[in-house]
């Protein structure tokens, strides 16, 4: 319950956790001396295989089959995700400012292991002050001769280069993030080819998410097996929630997966503001369904466990919903977003996305048709046939079909309240 | 060929040659000197995209094609100082759009315009990942967490005052922030110096007060 990995340096040593000098005090870059005297590149992939971890970027991949799949043509990228961009999530933001040394060791630990001597971290345009903080990490490690040429005598060279983002969320999903990155739109790319084989510049390229790979020091010091014992067998290690919305201690908490909402929502969460009632939350990003108390509240944190209730962990940010809240305007808002944030390279996507954002701001102006909840519906469908969860896709990547979430949910624990808000439907009009 | 950037100054000469070194590929550097641009011509102007495409080789349509792209590079002239509110979803439950009222009004300007005098544009956001600090704002994109409508009031009033030359996060964040999304740690000394990301490889960051 208590294991931390990831934050236990910024929580011990909050005034300098993000500096070299504390870093190396406190163990830093010994799984990198680990890594490069004592192990072989193949080993190191063999113990993240085997830790069993799963993304952390929002999709869930098990992160050693992803890195299973590197072809062999050189050169070969490795690409860190920072353009953390799901509404909710700001855990990506806490690690890169606040320990930057951490994940730099695990970009040059997975360099090594990957036979990458260039990596690229894409941070989006929002966060420079993370920009900053890992650009005075990298600065320090070029220092200390641990990136460059020749790292620690081991003849191993890594580079390591931040790009910065526009503003677009897009940018997230990782075909779009290596288009950006070549100075492109950052428009999905027609899977396959995969990254892994045909990526940056059309080379071989691993993109991973910052969590996931700040990870990678302490697999490389204490084994992925260790990793893989950490919390339930297929959810591994700890993971970083981002909790927001109407809890009285918002914030993000590392914890090992398996227990369940009640316990994260009102011990780690200290309750709903107000003490008021718990309506809803979201429990991981804007992308995902909903979950509710009436249903949910005893169920286990694992991303099996969310799979069965037809929702996700995702990107691992938990938004609480109280009673005051308006669903159909919160349902909105986060359509909204997805309209906004549309490429739009896919039709249903495009339209889909605007007219769900348009009938349902027509809802909320009181100037709602009855027939309107069933063209939510059929709009959605249209967008991702079946609404089921995880979603069938009519388009390139799964932006649009996430924008169906917020109405099925709404549709499925919250219709009668969107119906009172239609004026000449039955409900309302009862 | 004569050097399309030799009205720049020589600072931003030297980062933009720095820039199109830094890829295999020059047309990767295509969005930091766009930013580079934006500094010397404060938005992503006609003339900072037809110098972008001459330095990447490639036309001055791809450049407007990539620009557009993305909400950071601003087709219009922007004020002095851009300001940010974010009303995706955990901002928009703890009074996102409230905050964005305040600063209109205290700003005299409405969302997604840049007021006469050149000091303010208001925008509303999508998530900035503050979430944990919401309702959050930036101001040239350093963030304080946790303002208040009133408070966002009390900031743009101070801006007009004080004019800051360097926008720093962690001394707006003290004077009109609340809840924090986390422990921010010490102070950071560096911060913005136009409607750029504050990030000194662009050339957009500086040490103030």
């Amino acid at each position: 319950m208590t294991t931390k990995i990831l934050t236990a340096r910024m929580e011990a040593h909050p005034e300098d956790s993000h500096t070299l000098a504390r870093y190396e005090s406190t163990g830093g870059y010994d799984a990198l001396r680990k890594a490069l005297a004592e192990m072989t590149p193949e080993q190191i992939v063999d113990s993240v295989k085997a830790s069993n971890m799963r993304g952390r970027g929002g999709a869930g991949f098990p992160m050693g089959v992803k890195w299973g799949f590197l072809a062999p043509a050189e050169p070969r990228y490795l690409v860190i995700n920072a353009d953390e961009s799901e509404p909710g999530t700001f855990k990506d933001r806490q690690l890169l400012e606040r320990d930057p040394h951490q994940l730099l060791e695990g970009i040059l630990i997975s360099s090594y292991a990957l036979g990458v001597d260039q990596a690229y971290v894409y941070i989006r345009g929002e966060y420079p002050k993370p920009a900053r903080r890992l650009q005075r990490a990298i600065d320090e490690a070029y220092g200390a001769g641990l990136l460059g040429e020749n790292i620690l005598d081991s003849g191993f060279s890594l580079d390591v280069s931040i790009h910065l983002g526009g503003g677009a969320y897009i940018c997230g999903e990782e075909t779009a993030l290596l288009n950006s990155l070549e100075g492109r739109r950052g428009e999905p790319r027609l899977k396959p080819p995969f990254p892994a084989v045909e990526g940056l510049y059309a080379k071989p390229t691993i993109v991973n998410n910052v969590e996931s790979i700040s990870n990678v020091p302490w697999m490389t010091l204490n084994g992925g097996d260790s990793y893989a014992a950490i919390g339930p067998e297929r959810s591994s290690g700890t993971r970083l929630f981002s909790l927001s919305g109407h809890v009285k201690k918002p914030g993000n908490y590392e914890i090992v997966m398996g227990i369940t909402w009640a316990e994260l929502i009102y011990e780690l969460g200290g309750g709903i503001r107000n003490d008021n009632a718990l309506k809803a939350w979201i429990p991981g990003g804007a992308s995902a369904p909903w979950l509710v108390p009436s249903e949910h509240l005893d169920t286990l944190v694992t991303i099996d466990d969310a799979a069965e209730q037809g929702t996700m962990l995702g990107s691992g940010a938990i938004v609480v919903m109280d009673e005051t809240t308006n669903v159909v305007a919160a349902a909105r808002n986060i359509v909204k977003f997805f309209a906004h944030e549309s490429c739009g390279q896919c039709t249903p996507c495009r339209e889909g996305t605007s007219w769900l954002d348009d009938i349902l701001q027509r809802i909320l102006d009181g100037q709602g048709r009855p027939e309107d909840i069933d063209l939510l519906l059929d709009v959605s469908d249209n967008i991702s046939p079946g609404l089921a969860w995880p979603p069938a896709m009519t388009t390139i990547c799964p932006l649009g079909p996430s924008a169906t979430a917020p109405i099925t949910s709404i549709m499925r624990w919250f219709r009668p309240e969107v119906e009172a808000m239609i004026p000449m439907s039955e409900v309302a009009s009862a | 060929m004569s050097n399309p950037i030799s009205h720049w100054s020589p600072a931003n000469q030297e980062r933009a040659s720095r820039l199109l070194e830094a890829y295999p590929d020059r047309r990767s550097a295509l969005m930091p000197l766009l930013y580079v641009a934006s500094l010397e011509h404060r938005y992503a102007s006609d003339d900072a995209m037809e110098e972008v495409a001459e330095l990447t080789g490639i036309t001055a349509a791809q450049v407007r094609s990539v620009a557009t792209f993305y909400t950071m590079f601003k087709q219009a002239p922007v004020g002095e100082y851009l300001i940010s509110v974010c009303t995706s979803i955990s901002c928009h439950l703890l009074g996102g759009e409230d905050v964005l009222e305040s600063v209109e009004e205290a700003a005299g300007v409405e969302h997604g315009s840049t007021g006469e005098d050149g000091l303010f544009s208001v925008e509303h956001v999508e998530c900035i990942g503050a979430c944990g600090g919401a309702p959050a704002v930036q101001v040239n994109y350093e963030l304080i967490e946790g303002v208040m409508p009133d408070r966002a009031g009390a900031l743009v009033g101070w801006l007009r005052d004080t004019k800051p030359d360097v926008v720093l996060a962690d001394e707006m964040q003290q004077l009109f922030g609340g809840v924090r999304s986390f422990d921010w740690g010490p102070t950071e000394a560096e911060g913005a110096i136009r409607p750029v990301p504050a990030f000194a490889p662009y050339g957009s960051a500086r040490e103030g007060r």
